[in-house]
């Protein structure tokens, strides 16, 4: 078939365009309502969100549920960016970026360090060393207390260090920057840097909570998980505590709307072309096989706990990127909409759609999304039966169509590529002649 | 002799240290209870009174994860429809106290067992994962539905109590009556599901199910007959701790078996999930860290929900399969 | 344990000892096993077998004793670096990852050697696409040498039983073991199947230049094959010698005709 000689990159690139455009066209022509437009722009960033936990769920295997969590992270990280380039709660237009990006890299940079310094192993190695004088109980104490003393030493020192000058480059050069480009530009550019900030925070978040969680099996993985959603939308009702701005459970306001279909419609291409890419590669392949089973991948050479670790965090980072998007729809964050009920929202939409199916997953999310935004069209008496209904569908789907609508299928450029490459039964002509299997064949195969 | 005084200098370091956190936090605690003495007696009472309460469920959450490895994430709204029953007992029907706590137990019971068997038993074989997120769909399910106006009703009711309140005061510790009968019913409660399942024909099949279901089906042990029953008896603790809830906390709405649902399962994971002592003793910690995080951490009554949240991370860490549990349960 | 002929020692086992609480699975294992030899391990279900596999590689935590691989202690490693070192197993209920195609759970073997990182994934560099085509053309020889090539975009789950087996093998010697450790590859097989296994183990064995230790409870497979067997029961060690030995010792024949007996 002719379509499929058209390369992958070019098919995915003429299929966003086309969409992009299309749906423009519908929202600048009037041709949707204002109200419909919230609901695809609400459907795409959810998407985003549920292809954040199909990844950790669908694809790692992971039952983990405080996705919402992220989402409001990232959510009120980026709107803390945005709002304090309008309003400069922190008495600099960039102070909360500074202080975001400081932290960020602060960690990160302490994290490499004691990735470097490969700690785990050297505490181990410790308490070995230990155990051949002293108890295993004894051991372990000294070897733990040194490990903390060590990685506290390297999160102050390293990682203050470079939070500290982070920030103050920031606080400095920044305004200076942005005051060069034209409001219009700056105003996207900070936008941009918010979003990926907010996405990157949220990962970094998800990488410690994984750590110590990500071991756990599954049963106690999902209460571990609540648990944190429960944690941190305790801290977001209380935040205001710690930043005035956040006003905790009074609602934060004042959030710029800059939120728009071209940035939703490119971060959904992002999103599923960084996902799609990463499943079908040999990173991709470790996780699935980490998911199908655990023990063989482990045995296999793979260290599990490396990628459980790797696909959760990129998870967090969609939902973050996710909540971003949200905050600067809305303009609007209230702590409820992140509790840990909020969470299950993209479990519906993932095994609606087909757990393991991007494809899926997006359908899913729009789906519901529609279900929920367009019940409400119905007679006031009917309207509460909308969070009736969407239980409902989870409960028929998981009793008739477990594996969702797509279950593992894909549609177009999601699909998995094909294998170049030899087969058995297509010799082109000059080939090297292949000599019949070696193995002992087997003569009656069974 | 050089390495004699090496080990000698490595184990006093480490007694050391453990002297010296244990020395930090008994200063810390001590100093805060000598603050306020009468605070800490009464907070001590409040969280047995929670923790109680939190034992009826936490047992239920265990015996049924115990039986089918399931988190019954709907057994708080199970526990809910409790309480909403007994108020239209109280209140429509003027029941007093007994046959209000009847009503309600008689509910949840058929609750729970029509929940496994239309939710939970087709998904028997499934992975067990299917069959959580059910749960969890039950659970919404219900919480929204009885939120629908012709059922019970989306507002928070304020609650009648079957019988008066009576307090009286010692030393400015306040007790209750209500506390003593939480205490008592709790307890009583305990004994029995101890005594059914250890000392009875029915308990046995429970715990052979528990352990190797295809072999207890082989033995000839009905086992969906036996899960049944292991769903009834959750339900009637579910319905008896609901209304000494409500009596206790009187104000109900659809989505109050969340947080005592979550925080009593949590506390029977701490106590060792699938031990029914475990369930108990984990409940009592938690009423208790619940009650002294409200009493004495700044911003305690905003943050008690998260303190039960951290202990539990805590205990996943140090000991995953909990106080009284099964260490190499984990085994693959 | 039978002469030593030069060769170097693959694996040497001392006083592996594990527990389950209170109970005691394997107590006192050793074993001394030298490089290119076929070498059994026999005793009845629940003898300790598999707990002695899952201790080597990393699966289980050790209770006491040492595991030394090729000079180099390897006790309570983590499995992915047990695997890294140099050996491979296969499971006694097949592991495979059902939904992935056969090609890809070879592929899965390669992965610790990508030539490529995450990064180059996602963005698909022009290093990803050497490295992806480099791991796709070992894994489809690798497969023809099994015989699998035509099943290499099934999945997995979809393979006969005795396809299924055979890649298993396959894809433990795709990370390149010194010591190959198989779980009853003969488990479900008929005498036809059993047969070609016996070849088959003799063929990657020189093919691939392997040491091979074998867990099976098949008689046929264990005295065709094996060099010199060990018999464990109730984890200890019962008897160990050359095939004809094993199978005249009075304490074996009654470990295994008592436990008929006693055992039904």
């Amino acid at each position: 078939m002719k379509l499929r000689s058209i390369p992958i990159w070019v098919q995915t690139l003429v299929f966003f365009l086309v969409v992009a455009v299309v749906v423009y066209v519908a929202f600048s022509q009037g041709v949707l309502t204002e109200y419909w437009q919230q609901v695809i722009l609400a459907g795409a960033i959810l998407g985003i969100s549920a292809l954040g936990l199909n990844l950790k769920y669908g694809y790692t295997g992971l039952f983990a549920l405080g996705h919402a969590a992220f989402y409001g992270i990232g959510a009120y990280s980026s709107a803390l960016v945005t709002k304090d380039w309008l309003t400069q709660w922190s008495g600099s237009p960039v102070g909360g970026l500074a202080g975001l990006l400081g932290i960020e890299s602060g960690f990160i940079a302490a994290v490499a360090v004691l990735m470097l310094i490969d700690i785990g192993h050297r505490r181990r190695a410790l308490r070995e060393r230990l155990m051949e004088l002293i108890s295993p109980f004894e051991a372990t104490i000294l070897s733990t207390v040194a490990t903390i003393l060590v990685g506290g030493a390297v999160l102050t020192v390293v990682g203050g260090g470079i939070g500290w000058l982070v920030r103050r480059i920031v606080l400095a050069v920044g305004p200076s920057v942005l005051a060069a480009l034209p409001a219009i530009v700056s105003q996207q550019v900070v936008f941009l840097v918010a979003l990926l900030a907010g996405a990157v925070l949220a990962a970094l978040i998800g990488f410690l909570i994984s750590l110590p969680l990500l071991n756990l099996t599954y049963d106690y993985l999902c209460i571990a998980t609540l648990g944190f959603g429960v944690m941190t939308y305790v801290f977001f009702n209380n935040a205001d505590q710690l930043i005035p701005t956040m006003k905790g459970a009074r609602g934060m306001v004042g959030i710029p709307r800059l939120t728009t279909w071209p940035w939703v419609v490119a971060a959904l291409a992002v999103a599923l072309i960084v996902m799609r890419n990463l499943i079908y590669s040999s990173t991709g392949r470790a996780i699935l096989a980490t998911r199908d089973d655990l023990v063989a991948a482990d045995t296999m050479g793979i260290n599990t706990y490396q990628y459980k670790i790797l696909a959760y965090s990129i998870g967090c980072a969609f939902a973050g990127l996710a909540g971003g998007l949200y905050a600067h729809l809305y303009a609007f964050l209230h702590p409820s909409n992140f509790t840990w009920l909020k969470s299950v929202d993209p479990f519906v939409m993932v095994v609606f759609g087909g757990v393991g199916s991007m494809t899926g997953t997006i359908l899913g999310a729009f789906s519901f999304v529609t279900l929920l935004e367009g019940l409400r069209v119905l007679p006031a008496e009917l309207i509460d039966w909308r969070y009736v209904i969407y239980p409902v569908i989870l409960l028929f789907v998981m009793l008739f169509r477990p594996q969702g609508i797509m279950g593992t299928n894909e549609w177009g450029f999601l699909r998995r590529p094909r294998v170049e490459g030899k087969k058995a039964s297509e010799d082109a002509a000059g080939a090297p002649e292949r000599a019949p299997s070696e193995a002992p064949a087997s003569a009656s195969d069974s | 002799m050089k390495d004699r005084v090496i080990k000698l200098l490595l184990r006093a370091l480490a007694w050391g240290i453990l002297a010296l956190i244990a020395g930090v936090v008994l200063r810390v605690i001590g100093g805060v209870i000598a603050e306020s003495p009468v605070t800490f007696v009464q907070q001590m009472l409040n969280g047995l009174q929670l923790g109680f309460m939190y034992a009826m469920i936490a047992v239920g959450y265990t015996l049924v994860y115990g039986v089918v490895k399931l988190i019954n994430f709907a057994y708080g709204d199970i526990f809910m429809v409790g309480a909403f029953v007994s108020f239209f007992g109280i209140t429509q029907y003027g029941f007093s106290f007994v046959p209000a706590l009847v009503l309600a137990t008689i509910a949840c019971i058929f609750l729970a067992v029509i929940i496994d068997r239309v939710a939970y038993k087709p998904l028997r074989d499934a992975p067990r994962i299917a069959a959580l997120i059910t749960a969890l769909g039950m659970s919404i399910f219900l919480e929204y539905f009885t939120a629908l106006k012709f059922v019970f009703s989306p507002d928070y009711i304020a609650f009648e109590r079957p019988f008066e309140l009576v307090s009286w005061e010692v030393g400015g510790v306040r007790f209750t009556n209500i506390q003593l009968v939480v205490a008592g019913v709790s307890i009583l409660y305990f004994l029995g599901v101890q005594y059914i399942v250890g000392r009875t024909k029915i308990g046995k099949a429970m715990r052979a199910s528990a352990f190797d279901k295809p072999t207890a089906r082989l033995m000839g042990i009905n086992v969906n007959a036996v899960i049944g029953a292991t769903f009834a008896l959750t339900g009637a603790l579910a319905g008896t701790a609901a209304m000494l809830y409500a009596t206790a906390y009187p104000q109900i709405f659809t989505f109050m078996g969340l947080q005592p649902g979550l925080k009593a399962f949590v506390a029977a994971v701490i106590g060792g999930i699938g031990s029914i002592p475990g369930a108990f003793v984990g409940s009592l910690i938690m009423g208790f860290t619940e009650a002294m995080t409200v009493g004495f951490v700044p911003m305690g009554s905003t943050l008690k929900d998260g303190v039960a949240f951290l202990l539990l991370i805590i205990m996943l860490l140090i000991k995953p399969t909990g106080i009284f549990g099964d260490p190499f349960e984990e085994i693959k | 344990m039978p002469q030593s002929n030069g060769n170097s020692t693959v694996l040497k086992i001392d006083g592996l000892t594990k527990f389950f609480g209170g109970l005691r699975a394997v107590h006192d294992f050793d074993v001394v096993i030298k490089e290119g030899e076929l070498v059994g391990l026999i005793g009845p279900n629940g003898a300790g077998k598999t707990t002695i596999f899952n201790m080597i590689t990393g699966i289980y935590p050790v209770s006491s004793g040492k595991v030394d691989f090729k000079d180099r202690t390897i006790t309570d490693l983590p499995a992915h670096e047990v695997t890294h070192l140099g050996i491979g197993r296969t499971f006694q209920n097949i592991r495979i990852f059902p939904n992935l195609t056969v090609l890809d759970n070879v592929r899965v073997a390669y992965h610790p050697h990508a030539r490529y990182n995450v990064f180059d994934g996602i963005l698909r560099s022009g290093r990803f696409g050497r490295g992806e085509k480099e791991m796709t053309e070992r894994a489809q020889e690798f497969l023809s040498v099994f015989g699998l090539d035509e099943y290499q975009d099934s999945l997995a789950a979809n393979l006969p039983y005795g396809e299924q087996r055979r890649m298993e093998i396959a894809r433990a010697l795709a990370t390149e073991p010194d010591l190959l450790l198989l779980d009853e590859p003969a488990a479900g097989m008929n005498p036809g199947e059993i047969v070609e296994l016996m070849d088959l183990i003799h063929f990657i064995r020189d093919r691939f230049d392997l040491t091979i230790l074998l867990i099976e409870h098949q008689m046929r497979v264990v005295m065709g094959i094996c060099e010199w067997i060990t018999v464990i029961d109730f984890g200890e060690i019962i008897a160990r010698g050359t095939p004809k030995e094993i199978q005249n010792d009075p304490k074996v024949i009654e470990a295994y005709l008592g436990s008929q007996a006693t055992r039904g």
